[in-house]
């Protein structure tokens, strides 16, 4: 590719682009001129994604890196979670409602998709009322809706179970999974071994939450937090916000999202989840059990819990054979020093989630970036052989 | 709008509807022959017979299971006629005769069965072929979807036209004849469990009048695919694997409708791996596109035609999107299922 | 983990309903419709824009911020952005 310097885009583009975007690319590069070198984590997977389907991470200076958090609900969620919903899914009679980012996470005995091919039922849906409907059409099976995601999908979870719930349903189940964000961010910097300068705060989790869910953050670690939304230019004003404040030397709460984000979110949609759910202590894939970071079915909504219906439970959390997903999932690795990545590891044929699922840190990076160059930013020289081949055979044979 | 098994009014199509016998007989006879009738497939031989000419003969084969069978802007009878014909005039052949095999449900409504028969009727009728040889089997309850379809399709080669990966060099333009993404996105609109209405219809065309008008005007092609299944995406990660050169592409240059965007937006969805099946991808030399472009417009199939990348000599060879930032990206190939997702 | 996007309420469903599903509306995308959850934004009203993830509205937005936030609003109010052709909106199939 013609370029001048490392994420340049070419002359030909330029004309195509934004004034806004090149003037925010313009103070990000002055500003972290002046603070130095900064890592930011994003504690998004949509963030994850999004910064590499615009295009913004090729148009960060190698000073600014992004690294990924725990953002991805799939990728959080642990293997017990999602050996239990196998199990569920091959009993008989049993329909599993799914969100179509589970399909393909492998558990001990394969993924939900692997599951539908011997016979099982999944079924792919887009909100958890349609595990409701399917439960209402179907009266003949027994549907467990598999209720993973963070803030911002676990109302919709609440609604669809009070729904059930006036609807009288007695063939609709909810595999609960859902997990609340600012304690795995709070937990991970009490571990302190990812220096971080800050953190670019999921937009649509704050949504629900409101800005102010972050003030722990910024008390306790003085860390900036900037939340921001998905849109490129979104992604341009946090990192932007994040560089100066850095830069400035302060550490502040900051809400560039402010059409969708107020400072105490949305608080219709919390009473929805204190009226059906409790806050529990929950599993996160390597990160061990974590005080009230996920939610259960309270009271008579507890006759919904999926496991309680079928006597299962959770079994304890374990790795994959030489997957290192937490390490990932926790800003300790980046997808490319883990040595399967891309060789025994890539999106067709996972060893862990944060390959297959679609916002996994992985995934993104085996997808977009281009392995073998550090933060998938595009330096147009061609890459050394052995990561180049790895690039070529793995994003174009998988 | 899916097939109905369990509507207890109107015929329906029973196993011996395909036993060969009798009533095999009068569902050829009372409802293919007077839609699909012609010379070649009227005598009901074993085989039908064409005449050669000299030159060669392009030869395809496909099958089709979509569901639902009806969906907006087409059926599985159309996109089998389609389908199967533009593959034949990618390859720059001129699309003559199909062969048609239908697996049928047992079950499946007769009502249902008709409309689909018209509908292949109307494409053969646009796309100027005609129904050669069929077949009908049935199958019991449970076992087919409803219905199936498999075809094969024969053109004679337009001698004056070559085209081929190995013609594509670095600085060839790509160009696709319009507007991505529709026909994936109808279709899914219409399944069961998404309750999504869309403007969208499917795009579902014969191409050859359209792909014909190039190679009439004596456009210099080097290559055409149609993006079927795997979307734009996967024709552009064909392009970089054979050819062994990168692709470039702007992402401002993609035509794609207001309600293609927004409902690709509302699935999750990359529209560039979503399936078409009217458009064809085109690769020529730099100084044809004006007046492929041209060419294009002119035709109803290709009024939103437009140049969105070129092809590259740098090394690894990749498909690269240069984002509506000026960014980059990488356009990988896609898995082969997409679905709609939360995150 | 939030995908949501914009879109505009159409409808709104019948208030006797409500008790059992919850507020229901139809939000146009742009041309595509869907059937959404408005649980958790009472005070919305037809004509109203509202963010929506998985079946649920999350929030009301003001049209114009929107319009600024989400680009491609904009863009492609025409029905055809990108290849500078003017778009007329109809449909290419015969």
């Amino acid at each position: 590719m013609t370029e001048t310097a490392a994420g340049a885009p070419t002359a030909a583009s330029s004309a195509m682009r934004d004034p806004n975007t090149d003037q925010l690319v313009e103070r990000i590069v002055e500003a972290s001129r002046r603070a130095g070198p900064v890592t930011f984590m994003e504690v998004c997977g949509t963030h994850t994604v999004a910064l590499f389907r615009s295009g913004v991470r090729s148009l960060l200076p190698e000073s600014v890196r992004l690294i990924s958090g725990p953002g991805c609900p799939v990728c959080v969620t642990s293997q017990g979670y999602i050996d239990a919903a196998c199990e569920l899914a091959s009993r008989a009679g049993v329909t599993i409602c799914t969100y179509g980012d589970m399909l393909r996470v492998p558990g001990r005995s394969g993924s939900l998709e692997q599951q539908r091919a011997c016979g099982a039922e999944v079924v792919v849906v887009y909100s958890a009322r349609d595990a409701v409907r399917f439960a209402e059409r179907h009266a003949d099976r027994k549907v467990v809706f598999l209720a993973v995601g963070f803030e911002t999908t676990a109302p919709g979870t609440a609604a669809a179970v009070v729904e059930a719930q006036e609807k009288g349903l007695e063939n609709v189940f909810f595999l609960c999974g859902h997990k609340l964000v600012v304690p795995a961010m709070m937990t991970l910097l009490s571990h302190g071994d990812v220096p971080l300068d800050g953190f670019l705060c999921p937009g649509h989790v704050s949504v629900i939450t409101g800005a102010r869910a972050y003030e722990p953050i910024v008390k306790t670690y003085r860390k900036p937090c900037v939340v921001a939304g998905f849109e490129p230019e979104q992604l341009l004003l946090g990192i932007c916000h994040l560089t100066e404040q850095v830069a400035e030397g302060r550490a502040e709460l900051e809400n560039v999202y402010g059409v969708a984000v107020s400072d105490g979110g949305n608080a219709t949609a919390r009473r929805w989840l204190e009226e059906v759910f409790r806050p529990a202590a929950a599993i996160w894939r390597a990160m061990g059990t974590i005080g009230e970071s996920g939610l259960e079915l309270a009271g008579p909504y507890r006759r919904f819990d999926a496991l309680d219906r079928f006597e299962l439970s959770i079994g304890p959390d374990y790795d994959p054979p030489g997957c290192r997903c937490g390490d990932v999932i926790q800003g300790k690795a980046e997808p490319e020093e883990c040595v399967h990545f891309g060789v025994g590891c890539t999106p067709a044929e996972p060893i862990g989630p944060c390959m297959v699922s679609s916002e996994g840190t992985c995934a993104a990076w085996h997808r977009y970036g281009r392995g073998g160059v550090p933060g998938g930013r595009h330096s147009g020289e061609v890459s050394d052989g052995a990561s180049s081949a790895t690039a070529a055979g793995g994003s174009m044979g998988s | 709008m899916r097939s109905s098994p369990h509507k207890t009014d109107g015929e329906r199509i029973v196993i011996a509807h395909g036993g060969g016998g009798e009533l095999t007989q009068r569902l050829i006879a009372e409802r293919f022959l007077p839609k699909l009738g012609n010379p070649l497939l009227n005598p009901l031989t074993d085989s039908a017979v064409l005449p050669v000419e000299a030159g060669r003969v392009a030869l395809t084969t496909d099958a089709f299971v979509v569901q639902p069978l009806e969906f907006p802007g087409g059926d599985i009878g159309r996109l089998a006629v389609c389908g199967t014909v533009n593959d034949l005039a990618v390859m720059g052949a001129v699309p003559e005769a199909l062969t048609l095999a239908l697996v049928i449900e047992e079950g499946l409504c007769t009502d249902l069965l008709d409309r689909i028969v018209d509908s292949i009727a109307r494409a053969a009728g646009e796309a100027g072929v005609v129904i050669a040889a069929g077949d009908t089997k049935v199958v019991e309850r449970q076992r087919g979807d409803g219905l199936t379809i498999t075809t094969a399709g024969i053109g004679r080669m337009r001698e004056d036209v070559r085209l081929g990966m190995d013609r594509i060099s670095p600085g060839d333009a790509v160009m696709v004849s319009g507007r991505i993404a529709e026909h994936g996105l109808a279709v899914m609109s219409a399944r069961e469990g998404l309750a999504f209405e869309t403007e969208l219809r499917s795009d579902v065309a014969p191409l050859s009048g359209l792909v014909g008008s190039l190679f009439e005007a004596g456009a210099e092609v080097k290559f055409l695919r149609d993006p079927t299944r795997g979307g734009l995406a996967g024709v552009l990660a064909d392009l970089a694997e054979q050819t062994g050169l990168s692709v470039e592409v702007e992402e401002r240059a993609i035509p794609i409708s207001a309600a293609g965007r927004h409902a690709a937006e509302l699935l999750g969805l990359d529209p560039l791996t979503v399936a078409n099946e009217g458009k064809v991808v085109c690769v020529a030399d730099g100084s044809e596109v004006e007046g492929i472009l041209k060419i294009l417009h002119g035709h109803p199939l290709g009024r939103h035609a437009a140049c969105v990348g070129r092809m590259l000599a740098s090394q690894p060879a990749l498909v690269e999107l240069v984002t509506t930032t000026g960014g980059r990206r990488i356009v990988p190939r896609p898995y082969g299922e997409e679905l709609p997702r939360i995150c | 983990m939030c995908l949501a996007v914009p879109g505009k309420i159409i409808a709104v469903g019948k208030p006797e309903a409500e008790r059992v599903t919850g507020r229901l509306g139809v939000v146009d995308f742009q041309g595509s419709r869907l059937e959404v959850g408005l649980a958790f934004v009472p005070e919305a009203r037809t004509g109203d824009w509202v963010l929506v993830h998985a079946g649920f509205a999350l929030q009301v937005l003001d049209e114009d911020e929107a319009r600024e936030t989400w680009r491609y609003l904009e863009e492609i109010k025409a029905g055809d952005v990108l290849a500078g052709i003017p778009g007329d909106g109809s449909a290419e199939t015969p």
